[in-house]
C-alpha cells in the first residue's frame, strides 16, 4: 500500500471506531481515534503477521498495554482480515469476542489481556527475553499510553529491558498529553520523558504520530538498532480526524467552537469541556471519566 | 497405607525446610524441560532458586526487587512458550503483585508457577511484615489458579514437578523453617487429591502445610484418649478434593481444619464453603484469627497463636462435643416432628 492508501485506510478505521463506539454506547474515543494512524501503519506496513493464521509462530508480537483503546485495535484487525467488520458492532455486548478491554483467548490475534495500566511493557519484555533465548527472528512491539507512565510496573520493565539490551523490543508511546483526570503534566509530570528512557539505556525517537511515513521509518530504525530497545514517542492529537475537533486542535490552544465550549469562562475550562465532548462523542456514548 | 515416614512419631524425626524441596524440584523440572525458566526478585538463595541459577544460568532471570515485574515478565515469557517459575516471599508475591497475577497470569491463562516462600507465622523473627497469612485466600479467589501447600520438603518437590506437568497457573506456598519430614518418596501425590494419613471414625482433621505434622501428633494423642481421628493431608487447597471432604463429613460427622494461615479464606474456608452446601457438620478452625503475626522463635509463635498439636486436640474434643449435642438435639427434633403426625392420624380415626 502507498502512504496515500494507508492514510485513507486510517480514516476508514476512524469511521468504524466511531460507529462501533456509538453502537456500544460506551468506551474510549480519544486515544482510539488518536492512534488510528499508528495502528494502520503497524498492521498494514510494519508487522510480519498472518491474519488468517493468528498463532503463526514466527509472527511479530504486538502487545497493546493501554487496553482501553481497543476499539482502534479491533477495527484495525478487522480491516486487516482477522475477522469480519460486521463483528465490530458487537463491541462490549454480552457474548462478544470484542470485550470492553481485550482478552487473550477470547479473540484470536490478541497477544495479551490488558486494561489495568502499566503492565504491558513488562509482558513485552518477557516475550523479547524469550525471543532472545530462542534466537527467534520476530520483533515485539508494545503500544503504551503516556498516562500509564505513572505506574511503577512500567518503569520496572523499562529498567529490565535496558539491563538485557532487548533490541527486539520496540515500544510506541501515544503521547497525547491527556489522561482521565486531566493533562499528564498536571496529574503527574512525565517530562523529560525522552531523557528518562535514554537514561535507562533505551534508544528514543520522537515522531509525529499521524505521519505514517514517519511511523514506518521509525520502526525501521528501531529494527536496525541492535544493542538496545527503542522507544518511539508518537505525538498524537486525541480525537484526531473528528470534524468537530478540527485537525489542528491543541489542548492548551484553541478548543473547537462548539456552543458549550464558547460559553466556558476560561481556556482551561474550555479544554475540559472540549475533552468531555470528545470523550462522549458529543453525548452519544458514556466516557471513561463518568 | 500412606507410606509415611516411619520416624514420624519419634523424637529424632528429620527436620528439613519445605523450601528445599522446591529447590530440588526446580532443578529436576529444568532437567525435564528446556522450556522451564526461573525468575527471582533478589531472593535467589533464600527461596532456593540458587541451584537452578547455577545449573542453568541461561534460563535464570534476575528481576530485582520488583515483584510486579516478576509476575508480568513471566506472563510474557509464558506467552512465548516458556514455563516460568517465579519466586519471592509470599507477602510480596503473590502479595504485592496480586493484580498482575490476576490479569496477566490467571485471566490470560498463562502457565506461570508462582512460588511464595516464607509463608506462615513460622517465618519467626522477621515479624509480621514477612509472615504471609493471607496468600492462600487471595490466590484461591482467582479463577484458573491451582493452590498447593505441601506438608514437607518431599511433598514440595512433588508439587513442583506436578506444577510443571499442569498446563495452567499454579501457586505453591512454602515455609522457611526446618520442619519434620512427614512423608516418604513413596507417599502418593496428585494435584487435587487428598491423602488419608491416618484412618479414624470420630472426627476428621483436614490439614495442609507443615501443620500436618501437628495434626498427626494430635491424632496419636487423641488415640490415647480413645478418640479415633482421621487425618487428611489436603496438599491442594484449590481445587478442593470435594469427594474426600464429603466422604469424611458423612463418615465422621465432625471436622477440624488446620492451617498456618488466616482462618478466613484458606483451607478452613474452602472446606466450610463446600460442606455448608452439601453435608453441614460441626467444624472447628485451627489458624490465625484475624490478626497479624509478630517476631519470635517459630515454636513460640506456633504456641502463642494456637497452632500446636494440643490446640488441635482441644478443637477436636470441642467439635466432638458439638457433634454429640447436635445428635441429641436432632433426636429431640425428630420426636417433636413426629407428635403432630400422630395427632393428625388419631383425628382421622
Amino acid at each position: 500500500m502507498t502512504i496515500d492508501q494507508l492514510d485513507i485506510k486510517a480514516n476508514e478505521i476512524r469511521q468504524d471506531i466511531i460507529k462501533m463506539l456509538v453502537e456500544a454506547g460506551s468506551g474510549h474515543s480519544a486515544g482510539s481515534l488518536g492512534m488510528a494512524d499508528v495502528f494502520t501503519a503497524m498492521y498494514f506496513a510494519v508487522l510480519h503477521h498472518k491474519p488468517k493464521n493468528p498463532d503463526w509462530e514466527h509472527r511479530d508480537r504486538l502487545v497493546l498495554s493501554n487496553g482501553h483503546i481497543c476499539p482502534v485495535l479491533y477495527a484495525t484487525m478487522a480491516h486487516a482480515g482477522y475477522f469480519s467488520r460486521t463483528e465490530l458492532k458487537t463491541l462490549r455486548k454480552l457474548g462478544s469476542r470484542l470485550q470492553g478491554h481485550p482478552h487473550r483467548g477470547t479473540l484470536p490475534g490478541i497477544e495479551s489481556t490488558s486494561g489495568p495500566l502499566g503492565s504491558g511493557l513488562a509482558q513485552a519484555v518477557g516475550m523479547a527475553l524469550a525471543a532472545k533465548m530462542d534466537q527467534a527472528r520476530w520483533q515485539v512491539y508494545c503500544l503504551l499510553s503516556d498516562g500509564e507512565q505513572d505506574a511503577g510496573n512500567n518503569w520496572e520493565a523499562v529498567m529490565m529491558a535496558g539491563k538485557y539490551r532487548l533490541s527486539k523490543l520496540t515500544a510506541i508511546m501515544d503521547r497525547n498529553n491527556i489522561q482521565i483526570d486531566g493533562v499528564t503534566e498536571d496529574v503527574m509530570p512525565l517530562e523529560p520523558v525522552k531523557k528518562k528512557y535514554e537514561a535507562f539505556n533505551w534508544h528514543v525517537i520522537d515522531i509525529d504520530g499521524h505521519n505514517i511515513q514517519m511511523i514506518i521509518n521509525a520502526t525501521n530504525q528501531a529494527r536496525a538498532t541492535q544493542d538496545r530497545p527503542t522507544l518511539i514517542i508518537a505525538h498524537t492529537t486525541p480525537g484526531k480526524g473528528v470534524d468537530f475537533m478540527e485537525d489542528d486542535y491543541r489542548w492548551h490552544g484553541s478548543p473547537p467552537g462548539k456552543v458549550e465550549t464558547e460559553r466556558a469562562p476560561d481556556k482551561a475550562e474550555q479544554a475540559k469541556v472540549a475533552l468531555r465532548e470528545l470523550r462522549t462523542l458529543q453525548g452519544k456514548i458514556k466516557s471513561e471519566h463518568q | 497405607m500412606a507410606n509415611l515416614n516411619p520416624k514420624l512419631y519419634s523424637k529424632d524425626v528429620e527436620q528439613v525446610p519445605i523450601r528445599n524441596g522446591y529447590g530440588e524440584g526446580l532443578v529436576a523440572a529444568g532437567e525435564l524441560s528446556d522450556q522451564v525458566v526461573a525468575l527471582c526478585a533478589d531472593l535467589t538463595e533464600s527461596t532456593r532458586t540458587q541451584a537452578f541459577a547455577e545449573k542453568f544460568p541461561e534460563r535464570f532471570i534476575q528481576v530485582g526487587v520488583a515483584e510486579q515485574n516478576l509476575a508480568t515478565v513471566a506472563s510474557g515469557l509464558a506467552a512465548a512458550g516458556k514455563i516460568p517459575f517465579v519466586t519471592s516471599y509470599a507477602t510480596f508475591s503473590p502479595g504485592r503483585n496480586w493484580e498482575q497475577i490476576r490479569t496477566t497470569i490467571c485471566y490470560n491463562d498463562q502457565p506461570v508457577k508462582v512460588i511464595g516462600s516464607h509463608a506462615g507465622i513460622s517465618v519467626g523473627p522477621d515479624g509480621a511484615t514477612h509472615q504471609a497469612l493471607e496468600d492462600m485466600a487471595i490466590m484461591r479467589a482467582l479463577p484458573n489458579m491451582v493452590v498447593m501447600a505441601p506438608c514437607d520438603h518431599l511433598e514440595a518437590k512433588k508439587a513442583t514437578l506436578a506444577a510443571l506437568e499442569y498446563a495452567g497457573p499454579v501457586y505453591i506456598r512454602l515455609a522457611r523453617e526446618a520442619t519434620p519430614v512427614v512423608t516418604t518418596g513413596k507417599t502418593q501425590f496428585k494435584i487435587g487429591e487428598a491423602v488419608e494419613f491416618n484412618p479414624g471414625s470420630d472426627l476428621t482433621i483436614i490439614a495442609c502445610g507443615p501443620l500436618v505434622y501437628e495434626a498427626m501428633q494430635a491424632a496419636k494423642q487423641l488415640k490415647a484418649k480413645k478418640i479415633s481421628a482421621q487425618v487428611l493431608n489436603m496438599a491442594t487447597v484449590k481445587p478442593l478434593d470435594e469427594k474426600a471432604v464429603l466422604s469424611a463429613a458423612k463418615q465422621t460427622g465432625a471436622i477440624v481444619t488446620v492451617e498456618e494461615h488466616q482462618v478466613t479464606g484458606g483451607l478452613g474456608g474452602a472446606v466450610a464453603e463446600f460442606l455448608t452446601q452439601h453435608q453441614p457438620v460441626p467444624q472447628e478452625f485451627i489458624g490465625v484469627r484475624d490478626r497479624f503475626g509478630e517476631s519470635g522463635e517459630p515454636a513460640e509463635l506456633l504456641e502463642k497463636f494456637g497452632l500446636k498439636a494440643k490446640h488441635i486436640i482441644e478443637a477436636s474434643l470441642k467439635v466432638i462435643r458439638r457433634k454429640r449435642q447436635l445428635n441429641v438435639v436432632s433426636k429431640i427434633d425428630k420426636k417433636k416432628v413426629s407428635r403432630p403426625n400422630k395427632r393428625s392420624s388419631r383425628k382421622k380415626k
